[in-house]
């Protein structure tokens, strides 16, 4: 087997400089398995929790407060998925004459469909059995700032 | 060697997928607007039409054409033109690869938008396999991606290029034609309609001679003598010839082999005078290419040079020039590419002119594994390795924030030889300012 690579800590021999994190790259002799290679535990990546279907997933920017009533709010960070297929009630990202709106799609019991606002104060979009419907993509998590509220990173 | 009486296809299937009009495509995922609108995509510095809507082509605008002699035919019909956004369309073609990727272990990536498949089933399958698979992929990158794609598919690649022309050109077939399934006569019908010239590996200058011949298309090629084919134009046609038949000449690479050759090269934004600012251009583009060299794990032997102005101003004088340096060894390392370059630049370069174009070249590229240690050198496994880590550093300093954050020295940072993109959209994916907005009601 030779050697393998671990990451160590502790003091640094001479002429190692020690690289971000205060851990170095130093080969270990094998012979001595640590019980950890087998159950390897990494660090929470969001990107691993948030995004199912890598190629298939855009961000996209909310401006607006029709959808604040499933928790949507003016300048959110979206997480759509194309690859996903909505079912009555998703959140989706709808193409409507110039550009993308973000609503709640229902299906209608005859054909067509609605294309809810989650607020009282905004007019749903009927689409008749006939009518056009193009569903950009089903929005699977919002990401909302909480402070600072108008930092740009 | 007799003609075999009909194509072969007992073969594996060979798909060739590729995006229509790909950089209008993704264009379009994100402004839904410019659907059935006549869009084109420029050049680099916003120089030629490089990518058109089927409206655009309908309306009559060349491929390649500089776009400031399209005016007249703008304005008529209402034509919308992009500049290129490659930070856009390389992350698009990503993700349009690697979804390709989950339908065969062999893939081989031949351009930013195409790339050749093999679909681990006959070519003649009788419950059509293939021809299935080629409609989930249009189905899947479609909806996945939003891009329009073609596929065509076959025994060989250049029979899968050949059917994925005929389904670019014949929207009856649903962006799908595999030829597999197809008996003889009607797989010949569609090869009688295809001049020779549309296929794969048949140059201008090879059509001019084979219609001489009296070969005119697909299937008179497919049809021709061999040794008659090899004698009078060379193995490559002749391979292309035997392609035609269904039996495989060309084996698909599963890593794109390493380019021949790296080219970086832009027009500068206002002409340039003075060899200083030159420089600072040349030398980013060394670090590009540099860095594309690394990514391919290879090393350049050879650094070219040129340095123009613009032909095109006629009341200006002309000059240009090029100048290929050899480096003692093959090397990815951007200063030591950096120092042939400049050197090569001090050469060529005379003031008094108004320069227009810089650029370079790598050649004579290597891949890293075999390790050339020069007969007369100054450089050590130790420099080697130094450099080696340094160049790693560096690239993934930029990658991880920006382009350009750790330069060298010699780039410069006001850069006024920057492109014009004057009509660049954002960059929708890889940056989070820029990312598309829907409208909350």
């Amino acid at each position: 087997m030779g050697s393998e690579l671990k990451w160590v800590g502790g003091p640094w021999a001479s002429g190692e400089t020690p690289a971000a994190g205060g851990l170095v790259a130093r080969p270990v002799p094998a012979g001595f398995p640590s019980p950890a290679d087998d159950y390897v535990e990494s660090r929470i990546s969001l990107d691993e929790h948030l995004i199912r279907h890598r190629e298939a997933t855009f961000f996209v920017r909310v401006t607006g407060d029709s959808m604040s009533g499933v928790g949507i709010l003016d300048g959110d960070l979206l997480v759509v998925d194309r690859a996903l297929t909505p079912v009555d009630g998703s959140v989706v990202i709808a193409v409507t004459g110039d550009g993308f709106t973000v609503k709640q799609l229902y299906r209608r019991p005859g054909g067509g469909a609605v294309l809810k606002a989650a607020h009282p104060g905004y007019a749903d979009i009927e689409i008749g059995p006939d009518g056009e419907l193009r569903i950009w993509g089903v929005v699977r998590w919002a990401i909302h700032r909480v402070w600072p509220w108008n930092d740009e990173r | 060697m007799g003609d075999p009486p009909g194509v072969a296809m007992e073969r594996r299937a060979i798909a060739l997928i590729d995006a229509n009009n790909f950089y209008v495509s993704c264009e379009r995922v994100f402004r839904p607007d410019l659907e059935n609108r006549p869009v084109v995509v420029l050049s680099n510095n916003d120089g030629c039409v490089v990518s058109r809507s089927a409206e655009a082509k309908a309306a009559g605008v060349p491929m390649g054409a500089p776009w400031h002699q399209q005016a007249v035919l703008a304005r008529e019909h209402d034509i919308i033109a992009l500049s290129s956004n490659y930070a856009l369309y390389a992350d698009m073609s990503n993700r349009f690869m690697r979804l390709l990727a989950r339908f065969s272990p062999q893939q081989e990536i031949y351009s930013i938008d195409e790339c050749f498949l093999d679909l681990g089933c006959p070519a003649t399958s009788p419950d059509g396999e293939a021809t299935r698979q080629g409609r989930e992929i249009v189905h899947l990158i479609r909806r996945q991606v939003g891009l329009p794609v073609c596929v065509g598919i076959g025994p060989t690649k250049t029979l899968a290029k050949l059917a994925n022309r005929i389904a670019k050109k014949n929207p009856e077939w649903q962006g799908v034609c595999d030829l597999g399934p197809l008996p003889d006569d009607a797989r010949d019908a569609l090869m009688a309609k295809m001049p020779v010239d549309d296929i794969w590996g048949v140059g201008y200058r090879f059509a001019i001679r084979l219609l001489a011949l009296g070969i005119r298309t697909a299937l008179d090629l497919r049809r021709a003598d061999q040794g008659r084919i090899r004698a009078k134009f060379g193995v490559v046609l002749a391979r292309t010839l035997v392609e035609l038949n269904g039996i495989p000449c060309l084996g698909l690479e599963e890593i794109a082999s390493p380019k021949k050759q790296i080219i970086s090269s832009r027009s500068f934004g206002i002409p340039l005078v003075g060899r200083e600012a030159i420089e600072e251009a040349v030398v980013a583009y060394v670090t590009r290419a540099a860095e594309k060299l690394r990514r391919q794990a290879s090393r350049a032997g050879l650094i070219t040079v040129f340095l123009l102005t613009n032909r095109f101003h006629e009341n200006e004088e002309q000059y240009q020039a090029s100048e290929t340096v050899a480096l003692t060894e093959a090397t990815d390392d951007t200063r030591r590419l950096i120092g042939g370059a400049v050197g090569a630049l001090k050469r060529i370069y005379r003031a008094g002119f108004r320069y227009h174009k810089a650029g370079v070249v790598l050649g004579e590229i290597s891949t890293g594994a075999v390790l050339q240690p020069p007969l007369f050198g100054d450089d050590t496994g130790h420099d080697r390795e130094r450099a080696r880590t340094l160049m790693t550093t560096v690239d993934g300093i930029n990658a991880a924030f920006g382009r350009g954050t750790v330069r060298f020295l010699g780039e410069g940072t006001n850069q006024p030889w920057k492109l014009r993109a004057q009509f660049r959209s954002p960059r929708y994916t890889t940056r989070l300012s820029d990312i598309p907005t829907a409208r909350a009601a």
